[in-house]
């Protein structure tokens, strides 16, 4: 086998030097009725043009040569070639977590820059060297807040990426956090009239997610002097990483969750992307996950180390701050290398240029009869719209002209069945959002 | 003092290049990446938005050439160790080859472009993937249904660990404890706690087993569960784990496997067959996808039939070769993340399995082999306190060292000078001063030759030259590093006003 670099007479030559007469001797302590008899019912083994086949085989079964509107928390942006070349070499790909500092101070060091990076685009103080992607990273900012504040009731936007708050929904039931939803209003942002103030009073946090799953931005700084006049902390969440080239960060916010997908990493159908945790520097010890600090060396040589391990896992055992242990360095490594090529102009050019898409298809799309935006509030690369049918109905049609439509509201909340999330970033040619805007007028067009 | 050894046979000096940080070669008007036209007209953002929703330029943001990003993290990789440049005896973690062929297939158009909220019908092909992946991992444990939601090995966790509590919830009680061994993974108690459970710590008995009269004593109507790390955290294969879970299973708990060594297993014996209940695998050790530094990894969970309707949201479903994602599950524990898992390293991990094939059994196989050959070569050199026989991974401990002040720590980082890896140290906590090795089916005789001799000669520099051994590596660009520093007065990210200082 192409992996294995030892021939048989070397296994021989190793078995005669343990003291073993046959592998089975090494296996002795496995009782004889659990040994397997037979060989295990895979596939395989396959040589390496097999196994491509194999994969290339399966690409053709999925959305090639399709244009896609789909946004909703996983963006398709330009990425350079760089980032993939720079972490397919095997000093990066093929090493472990650094705890040995003295021989991974490549890794620890490009972590200390992607925590710097976070800190600069949410407006925070510190940043963690990444959760696993925006949904764990929100639950884990809530659990955090839990732990701020002693409290255990949580007031949550229902415009919150949906899967978010299920997977919040799976955390929370067994630690006694009690969990309420807060709705939207015609502006598409969160209905401050519904809080109450008085349930507010005793609540860890209000948690919000700008741009939110209807595309709509928050107004963050209302929102934190709200939260914080009851004593609550803001936790804001961020599904589209890419605003904050030309959004205003969430400086006001207590704690920041970010999905990091936006900044350099392929969609990959769900995962791995990157998810960040940015605070107060007062709230650092209660973070969950890795941190990377500066030190020093006997001879005051700068360096980098794992540092207040005191919260994590390994030391502190069932009384640390979260059970996290691998995270998602080397796409947290994609991301730092891809925000260093876009740099300070390249990062508000792509953020300016999704909002000069997205309006003009927003604006094309309005022109069609019977389609009209459904909130006022300010948005950024998406905006949900009101169609005269179902969302779903014409999305089959779509599909027939290899378009993926936008993402139907009713999947997740029932009473919007006639309104679709549409996405469109820089990647997206004028000509395809013009082929989007001819299909569904063609479509309602016609009789149903 | 000499810092070179005749005897460091596999590494040599190097020049290295000093970097600092990007931030420090940032100067204003610099680029790495330009964007095409726009093709639609240009749009205000202050007027789009509203002037209080637009943010200023970011202060301290690097501006950098593309050759100046290359440099920058091409010189930063090689102050790294990888497997790619030698063994990584890493015990606990598994370092072992990850094929460049995974990294290809994972970046193919159609695969690497797909957006997990796309039709299933346009998404045959990804979910093809994972269901030619659940029946591999469901062959290899021999369990009856499978999750590949969760993102990692704590995260697999906690999902078992709540299907646990949910199917216990269904029965009336979701009980109150889950007993641990003390040889377990930190990950394990910090697990527990978040399904809501309490910990309850059970001594390894004088071979590092279970102990299994003590285990019939804490075993109770308030036990929901056991975790096992199976073979155990010092490489040993729990001899009497099918009268482990029939105790548990005749007071109505479960045994959970923390599969995080199946690498000794695999193609040898399946945990479905031996009594395990609920388990989850580490496709980042065992099924080769690469550690990157720290992740990602993926946590998959096999459980017998009896827990399957409680399993993560959303199922994959097969009907007449379509494949389909089910979410109407009434009696799901509900999401552990979003989407379905990390998909770019499931496929890697199925690229893995279909290399092998039913030839997995002879990783396996080397993987233990080199394991004993190093142990061999070793013993009567270092202090092995646990004598049973070896799977994986060998423990010893720094006893013999320790009367010449040198710990494993010391020998650990001296190793390093000899060009490998450090094996992990202090772990696990039932070995003081452990030295934990795992060298993996990944190296050939001659690595394993170099290694032992590696050790064999830092073994004799700590009788006859400690301080050289307390005071490396000698080779590597920083010595050790002020750690106590870094947690006391934390330095977490680089800021403009503190730049003064010079790269270095």
């Amino acid at each position: 086998m192409r992996y294995l670099p030892k021939s048989d007479s070397e296994r021989k030559e190793m078995l005669r030097a343990i003291g073993a007469n046959s592998i089975e001797d090494l296996f002795s302590t496995i009782p004889e009725r659990f040994r397997l008899k037979h060989p295990l019912h895979l596939p395989g083994p396959l040589s390496e043009a097999e196994i491509i086949q194999y994969f290339q085989a399966r690409a053709e079964e999925n959305a090639r040569g399709y244009t896609s509107f789909l946004g909703a928390g996983v963006y398709q942006h330009l990425r350079s070639v760089v980032p993939d070349a720079i972490i397919q070499r095997g000093e990066f790909l093929t090493s472990y977590t650094p705890y040995q500092a003295e021989i991974s101070q490549g890794t620890l060091a490009a972590i200390f820059e992607f925590q710097t990076l976070m800190c600069q685009l949410t407006g925070q103080e510190v940043a963690n060297a990444s959760m696993y992607d925006g949904s764990t990273a929100l639950t884990e900012a809530v659990l955090m807040a839990e732990r701020l504040t002693d409290r255990r009731h949580v007031f949550i936007a229902r415009t919150v990426h949906p899967e978010y708050r299920q997977v919040l929904q799976t955390y929370a039931k067994h630690l006694g956090l009690e969990l309420s939803e807060v709705g939207f209003t015609a502006s598409g942002q969160l209905d401050v009239a519904a809080l109450d103030p008085r349930a507010l009073a005793g609540a860890a946090a209000l948690v919000v997610q700008s741009p939110n799953f209807l595309g709509v931005l928050e107004n963050l700084p209302a929102l934190a002097e709200i939260a914080h006049g009851s004593g609550a902390l803001l936790v804001t969440g961020i599904a589209e990483a890419v605003s904050l080239g030309t959004v205003r960060p969430p400086a006001e916010a207590d704690i920041v969750a970010m999905e990091g997908q936006s900044l350099g990493v392929a969609p990959s159908y769900g995962g791995p992307y990157v998810g960040v945790i940015a605070t107060r520097e007062k709230n650092v010890r209660q973070m969950p996950g890795r941190l990377a600090g500066q030190t020093t060396d006997a001879q005051g040589r700068r360096g980098f180390v794992l540092t207040l391990a005191t919260r994590e896992q390994h030391i502190r055992r069932e009384k640390a701050t979260s059970n996290i242990c691998t995270n998602e360095a080397l796409f947290a490594l994609a991301a730092t290398i891809h925000l260093c090529l876009l740099g300070k102009q390249g990062l508000r050019e792509v953020a300016e240029q999704n909002l000069a898409k997205a309006r003009f298809a927003q604006a094309e799309l309005e022109k069609i009869p019977g389609v009209k935006r459904a909130f006022s509030g300010p948005t950024f690369n998406e905006f949900t719209l009101e169609f005269p049918r179902s969302v779903k109905l014409i999305n089959a049609e779509l599909l027939r002209e290899k378009i993926i439509g936008p993402l139907p509201l009713g999947q997740s909340y029932p009473d919007q069945t006639k309104r679709g999330l549409v996405c469109v970033t820089e990647t997206m040619p004028r000509t395809e959002i013009e082929r989007l805007a001819a299909a569904i007028r063609r479509i309602l067009e016609k009789p149903v | 003092m000499s810092q070179e050894s005749s005897r460091i046979k596999k590494a040599g000096r190097h020049i290295s290049q000093n970097e600092g940080l990007i931030f420090e070669k940032s100067a204003p008007g610099k680029r790495g990446f330009e964007l095409p036209p726009l093709d639609v007209p240009p749009v205000d953002a202050t007027k789009a938005l509203g002037a209080a929703y637009v943010r200023d330029a970011i202060e301290g943001f690097p501006e950098v050439s593309e050759i100046e990003v290359i440099r920058h993290f091409t010189r930063l990789s090689t102050w790294n160790y990888a497997i790619d440049l030698g063994m990584y005896p890493l015990g606990s973690c598994t370092m072992k080859y990850n094929p460049r062929v995974n990294e290809f297939v994972a970046r193919l158009d159609g695969l690497a472009s797909e957006h997990p909220s796309q039709p299933a019908n346009v998404a045959q092909g990804c979910l093809r993937i994972l269901s030619d992946l659940q029946k591999c991992l469901l062959e290899i444990t021999g369990m009856d249904a499978i999750t590949l939601q969760p993102s990692a090995g704590a995260q697999g966790e906690l999902t078992g660990l709540l299907l646990i509590r949910a199917l216990l919830e269904s029965q009336g009680n979701p009980r109150k404890k889950v007993l641990i061994p003390d040889s377990a993974h930190g990950t394990n108690p910090a697990s527990v706690v978040i399904a809501g459970y309490e910990v309850q710590n059970i001594k390894s008995n004088a071979h590092g087993q279970i102990d299994t009269d003590h285990l019939r004593e804490f075993v109770d109507n308030d036990t929901a569960a056991l975790m096992v790390t199976n073979p155990s955290t010092i490489g040993v294969f729990e001899e009497r784990i099918a009268e482990i879970a029939e105790i548990l299973h005749s007071r109505g708990a479960f045994l959970y496997m923390d599969g995080a060594n199946m690498n000794a297993l695999a193609g040898i014996t399946r945990p479905g067959d031996f009594g395990v209940d609920v388990m989850h695998l580490n496709l980042h050790k065992t099924f080769s996808t690469p550690h990157g530094g720290g992740g990602p990894g993926a946590g998959p969970v096999m459980v017998k039939t009896i827990f399957e309707p409680y399993l993560p949201v959303p199922v994959l479903i097969e009907k007449d070769g379509r494949f389909a994602l089910d979410q109407n599950r009434p009696r799901s524990i509900g999401r552990v993340r979003a989407y379905c898992g990390n998909f770019g390293v499931l496929l890697r991990a199925l690229a893995y399995t279909l290399a092998y094939g039913p030839g997995i059994r002879q990783a396996t196989e080397d993987a233990v082999l080199n394991a004993n050959y190093i142990r061999k070569g070793l013993e009567g050199h270092f202090d092995l306190p646990y004598k049973l026989p070896s799977m994986h991974e060998a423990v010893f401990s720094d006893a013999r060292q320790k009367k010449h002040g040198v710990n494993t720590m010391d020998i650990a980082k001296r190793l390093i000078d000899y060009g490998f890896h450090p094996y992990t140290t202090a772990f696990p906590l039932i070995v003081p001063g452990a030295l934990m090795i795992e060298p993996t089916e990944s190296e050939s005789k001659e690595e394993c030759d170099l290694f032992i001799d590696a050790m064999r000669a830092i073994a004799e520099e700590a009788e006859k030259n400690p301080q050289l051994v307390k005071t490396a590596p000698h080779s590597t660009r920083v010595g050790r590093l002020d750690e106590v520093a870094a947690a006391r007065k934390p330095v977490l990210r680089w800021k403009p006003s503190t730049s003064g200082e010079a790269a270095d």
